[in-house]
């Protein structure tokens, strides 16, 4: 036997700032492109997903009064934490595909979470504004996070898609309960140690590996749960999906890809409009 | 009069100033005792010009309904029969929704100053026939004449002018993006500001490019037909703007039907719901306006007097029945008892009963069915201990009335601080600090409109920071403009009516 | 009450939301009243007029027209109610007297050196003396808005005070300025200051300065009242001058007063008009009332 046995990471979920097992015990494996194993990573259970929307709704009051500029710091930290460990992400990506998509889709993730990271303190102004009100009134309307988030991040690409979703649910001062691709539990597991190492207060982020199927119909019933982004869900799964957000009227949205967008961002936000008299 | 309660004796003259004031009586001014009443100043109600009958307005014209029903819209004051009004079927609909369709195309291709210029036309013609449609709305819906002409048709009116004046701007609304229309909207729209809803729901459509398939409320269906009308009269193309009246099964078709792009609805929670579930998976557009149970609260450095008005007029206004309507008060316990005796006297100023009457602050309960949940209700808040106000007044004998109500002694389990009561009743709770207001305002699953009154400038947008609600009155209530988004966070919907934000509810990939 | 806790008192009267005011007027505005109320209204509102004359042209001659004005003020009409008093400036006072000897009509005169109330306590006490001297029933006192800006309450209040007891038996008028107070909230402070120093009446302005009295800021003072009322058990009376011409202003009012404080104050006791035009108007309309014609100022006696 020549070298050194390498110690292998256990591959774990993140909740509250914390990377436990499943409750349940259960894993499910990582299988790299020429057909081996490559890891078990931790099969999230509906349990778990009730801790990470417990964990979110902890974390959105001091989340949401952060002022946009130190969230944009942060979200550019995570960016930095990223560019850091680039090669990690590709040699982890390229195990299920090819090197140079790998690469090509790290340094997007790197370069779209900067430009998420910049709107932090700006967003308020394009997506807010006063109303020139027919009277005496002080009349301003101001996007404020809408809540905790449900992310259903799509398959592929697994990392970009996922900060794709992340980044403006974030940027807005939302939190956040993602269920990350099946397909590369990897990404999404380094994607978290980024997080916990970039000053991302525990409970903003929440990442469950596992099984959308088993998952995310669990987190369109939750009561807690304020808005979903169902970009990764598959087109039959929705129908079912949105007919469970119904019982608290989440608000849902879909995106085709993980493009720069503001109207991402403005998506998980609700508009109040504040209006006080003028007076003497 | 003046004071209803004992008057603590004492106070703050100065004791070396009790000098003999009273007046020498005052010469025999010969005027007798005071005679103070308000006329019956009754607007005309031939001035509705209502018919006999009325059809589906379909691609410009009016049509009988092949569902070759009719239905009987009521005056709520009489409960007398006031028109004869088709009832769509699905066939109605149908092709309702397929001259909206075949419109779409070249409404969302012409050009943008001709859509301006033709809705700047609707908004003048409706101003020209502004007492007509006033008085339709009252006879038809119950609602004061003086809040139909005050309130109603003047935002009705700006309203389409506001957004007339957004269709030939709409590149400059929203960064970034390129505005494109979603293609048919079908609007379902309530029955407590029937023009009103109307407009809220046409004009940002028709401004953005949309055709549009309105459904009028069973109750109040006669303003939109005449809207549609007017909708003709400016030179809108047949089929952009049609009207298809019914009950609640043709708003189930229309929000429904395969060739709508985009729903838009306005009404109950639990209507809302359902029309979530029902467009599950379909891909649509949909905006809800839902129901909501608004705190108002009142701080002890509040200008009382107004804040006085502020609580009456946020939850007497069209008789309580109003989306947004301020049906829980919070008051500050320091303040309570003096607050309640200030609103019990003003109370005994409303004046209840004929719509028509220029001088009613109260007109009727919508429907036999809204008077019957309102009563219901409040059946409930005896039942759990609390304790009602109501001031004497005289209710006419024929037609749903519902007097002025207050609820002390109210508890945040009851069911007249949980449910939407939609009607001129209002509990009273109290608070003690301003985390217990916010904590008490919140807890709700509704999140519509809430109202803050306190002089502290910095207490005011600490508390609209935290009030989990689409529109914050501070140090007023009850307030709306164009110009102004209003909608709800949680279960009273998502997106907004009104504002530059109204337009994203009818544009692609900006909501 | 303590000295002292005047400034506190003061500024703790509660405050007012302009916007909110002015909403709950204009929504006034449009209450219509009956006929007969209109006709018992037009008719109260002569007797609750003070009619006024305040020019530094007026003669002796000039307020003795206005006081035969005053008594009669339909010549045609012997049902038509006197006025409650014709209000002059302090040199006129004896001429008026006279001429309203016997007359149901009472004789007030402004005091206080109005209308600038610029001058010393002791000058403006003397003043308020000698009106009383020469057969004022009323004394219609300015407030020194100097003091009050600059946040001297305890002196305002003395100088009430001290006029409060000078005055003796007469009816005691206090002048608010309250076109020069700058917000309603100072106008409640000043109305709540007034009350407690002992003043019978509260009255809006002295008819110099714009704004004058309007619907809104009686309304604040009313609610003044309302509320001194309710503290302290003691009725002040309220008084808007200046500006209030037509019938249909004066009925506009009438209705804030019933709205705020009801019946109760529907009397020349507790609410006066300070008004010189406004009398011939309200006759007008009287006349159009009984003969449904509209009504030609050539037909009705000016001062």
């Amino acid at each position: 036997m020549g070298g050194r046995i390498g110690v292998q990471k256990t591959h774990k979920l993140f909740i509250g700032g914390n990377f436990p097992r499943s409750e349940s015990g259960r894993t499910f494996p990582f299988v790299s492109r020429d057909g081996a194993v490559v890891v078990q990573a931790a099969q999230a259970s509906r349990k778990d997903l009730r801790m990470a929307v417990r964990a979110a709704r902890r974390a959105l009051p001091g989340w949401k009064e952060r002022s946009g500029y130190n969230r944009g710091q942060i979200l550019y930290r995570i960016a930095e934490m990223i560019e850091d460990r680039a090669e990690t992400f590709v040699a982890q990506l390229a195990l299920a595909g090819s090197e140079s998509t790998a690469r090509r889709e790290v340094a997007d993730t790197i370069d779209l979470l900067i430009w998420y990271a910049g709107w932090c303190d700006k967003y308020v102004q394009v997506i807010g504004n006063m109303n020139p009100v027919a009277g005496p009134y002080f009349n301003i309307s101001t996007p404020e996070p809408v809540g905790v988030v449900g992310v259903i991040a799509p398959f592929e690409p697994a990392l970009l898609g996922l900060v794709g979703g992340l980044g403006p649910v974030m940027a807005s001062g939302n939190t956040a309960v993602a269920v990350a691709s099946p397909d590369q539990p990897m990404a999404a597991v380094a994607f978290a140690e980024c997080l916990a190492t970039a000053d991302v207060p525990g409970g903003v982020i929440n990442i469950l590996t596992g099984y959308p199927a088993e998952l995310a119909p669990w987190l369109a019933g939750h009561m807690d749960v304020n808005a979903l982004d169902l970009s990764g869900a598959s087109l039959d799964m929705t129908g079912s999906l949105e007919e469970a957000s119904a019982h608290n009227l989440k608000r849902t949205g879909r995106w085709a890809g993980p493009e720069r967008n503001l109207y991402r961002m403005a998506a998980f936000t609700e508009i109040k409009t504040v209006w006080h008299p003028k007076g003497r | 009069m003046v004071a209803d309660r004992p008057i603590p004796v004492g106070g703050l003259l100065h004791e070396s100033l009790r000098v003999d004031t009273s007046l020498p009586v005052v010469p025999g001014a010969g005027v007798g005792v005071a005679r103070w009443e308000y006329e019956e100043s009754r607007e005309n109600p031939d001035l509705a010009r209502i018919r006999d009958r009325y059809g589906l307005w379909i691609g410009g014209r009016e049509e009988e309904p092949l569902s070759q029903k009719w239905f009987s819209s009521i005056e709520p004051a009489t409960e007398d029969h006031l028109a004869t009004v088709a009832e769509a079927g699905q066939a109605d609909v149908d092709r309702a929704v397929a001259a909206a369709r075949a419109a779409a195309p070249q409404w969302a291709g012409s050009s943008p100053v001709d859509r301006a210029k033709l809705l700047f036309r609707l908004a003048r013609l409706i101003q020209e026939c502004s007492r007509e449609l006033a008085v339709l709305d009252t006879r038809d819906g119950g609602k004061p004449i003086r809040e139909a002409r005050d309130v109603d048709l003047p935002l009705v009116a700006a309203h389409f002018f506001y957004y007339a004046g957004w269709a030939d701007k709409l590149e400059y609304a929203f960064p970034g993006a390129r505005p494109e229309p979603l293609g048919v909207a079908g609007q379902v729209i309530p029955w407590n500001f029937p023009l009103l809803m109307a407009a809220w729901k046409v004009a940002p459509a028709l401004a953005t490019g949309n055709t549009v398939v309105l459904k009028p409320a069973e109750t109040t269906p006669l303003s939109a037909l005449r809207l549609a009308e007017l909708a003709d009269q400016a030179g809108l193309p047949p089929g952009v703007l049609n009207v298809v009246p019914g009950p609640g099964a043709t708003g189930a078709q229309l929000v429904g039907h395969r060739g709508v792009d985009k729903v838009a609805f306005t009404g109950s929670t639990e209507v809302g719901k359902q029309i979530r579930r029902r467009l599950a998976g379909a891909g649509k557009y949909l905006t809800l306006e839902l129901g909501g149970k608004g705190a108002h609260i009142v701080f002890e450095d509040a200008p009382l007097d107004q804040a006085t008005e502020g609580v009456v007029n946020g939850i007497f206004f069209n008789q309580g029945q109003v989306c947004c309507a301020g049906s829980r008060l919070l008051v500050q316990e320091s303040i309570a008892p003096e607050f309640v005796d200030r609103l019990r006297r003003r109370l005994n100023t409303l004046r209840v009963g004929d719509p028509l009457d220029k001088n009613t602050d109260i007109g009727a309960i919508n429907s036999a069915t809204q008077l019957q949940k309102i009563t219901e209700l409040v059946e409930s808040g005896r039942q759990e201990g609390a304790v009602m106000h109501q001031p004497p007044c005289e209710l006419p004998e024929r037609g749903y009335w519902f007097p002025p109500t207050l609820f002390t002694e109210v508890s945040q389990s009851h069911r007249i601080a949980q449910e939407e009561i939609f009607g001129p009743v209002l509990s009273i709770l109290t608070f003690r600090t301003p985390e217990e207001a916010v904590e008490r305002a919140n807890n709700t699953p509704y999140g519509l409109a809430s109202g803050v009154w306190t002089t502290k400038g910095s207490r005011i947008l600490w508390m609209a920071d935290r009030l989990s609600s689409g529109v914050v009155w501070a140090n007023t209530y009850n307030k709306f403009d164009p110009a102004s988004p209003f909608g709800g966070m949680k279960e009273s919907g998502f997106g907004r009516e009104g504002g530059r934000h109204g337009l994203a509810a009818y544009l692609k990939g900006v909501g | 009450m303590s000295r002292q806790d005047l400034p506190s008192f003061v500024r703790s009267v509660g405050s007012t939301d302009e916007v909110m005011v002015h909403e709950r007027v204009s929504g006034l505005a449009t209450r219509s009243i009956k006929r007969q109320s209109k006709m018992w209204a037009l008719r109260t509102a002569i007797a609750m007029t003070d009619l006024t004359t305040l020019e530094g042209m007026d003669t002796v001659g000039k307020v003795r027209q206005l006081a035969y004005k005053a008594i009669r003020p339909d010549p045609l009409d012997s049902s038509i109610p006197s006025v409650a008093a014709v209000c002059v400036y302090p040199n006129l006072v004896g001429p008026v007297a006279e001429a309203l000897s016997g007359a149901p009509v009472r004789v007030a005169a402004v005091s206080t050196y109005f209308p600038s109330g610029q001058a010393p306590l002791d000058l403006k006490v003397d003043e308020t003396r000698r009106v009383v001297a020469d057969g004022a029933d009323e004394v219609d006192m300015v407030i020194d808005r100097g003091a009050f800006l600059a946040g001297d309450y305890v002196g305002v209040f003395e100088e009430i005070r001290q006029v409060r007891v000078a005055a003796g038996r007469a009816c005691l008028k206090v002048i608010l300025e309250t076109g020069e107070l700058g917000s309603y909230d100072n106008v409640r402070k000043a109305s709540m200051l007034a009350m407690a120093a002992g003043a019978d009446f509260i009255k809006t302005s002295t008819g110099k300065v714009r704004p004058a009295a309007t619907p809104a800021v009686t309304l604040v003072m009313l609610e003044a009242i309302r509320d001194f009322y309710a503290m302290t058990g003691r009725a002040v009376g309220m008084k808007p001058a200046g500006g209030i011409s037509t019938a249909k202003q004066a009925i506009r009012w009438l209705v804030v007063l019933n709205e705020t404080l009801g019946a109760d104050w529907m009397t020349p006791e507790r609410f006066r008009f300070g008004a010189s035009s406004l009398l011939n108007d309200l006759l007008m309309q009287i006349r159009w009332l009984q003969t449904g014609r509209y009504q030609s100022a050539d037909y009705f006696t000016r001062a």
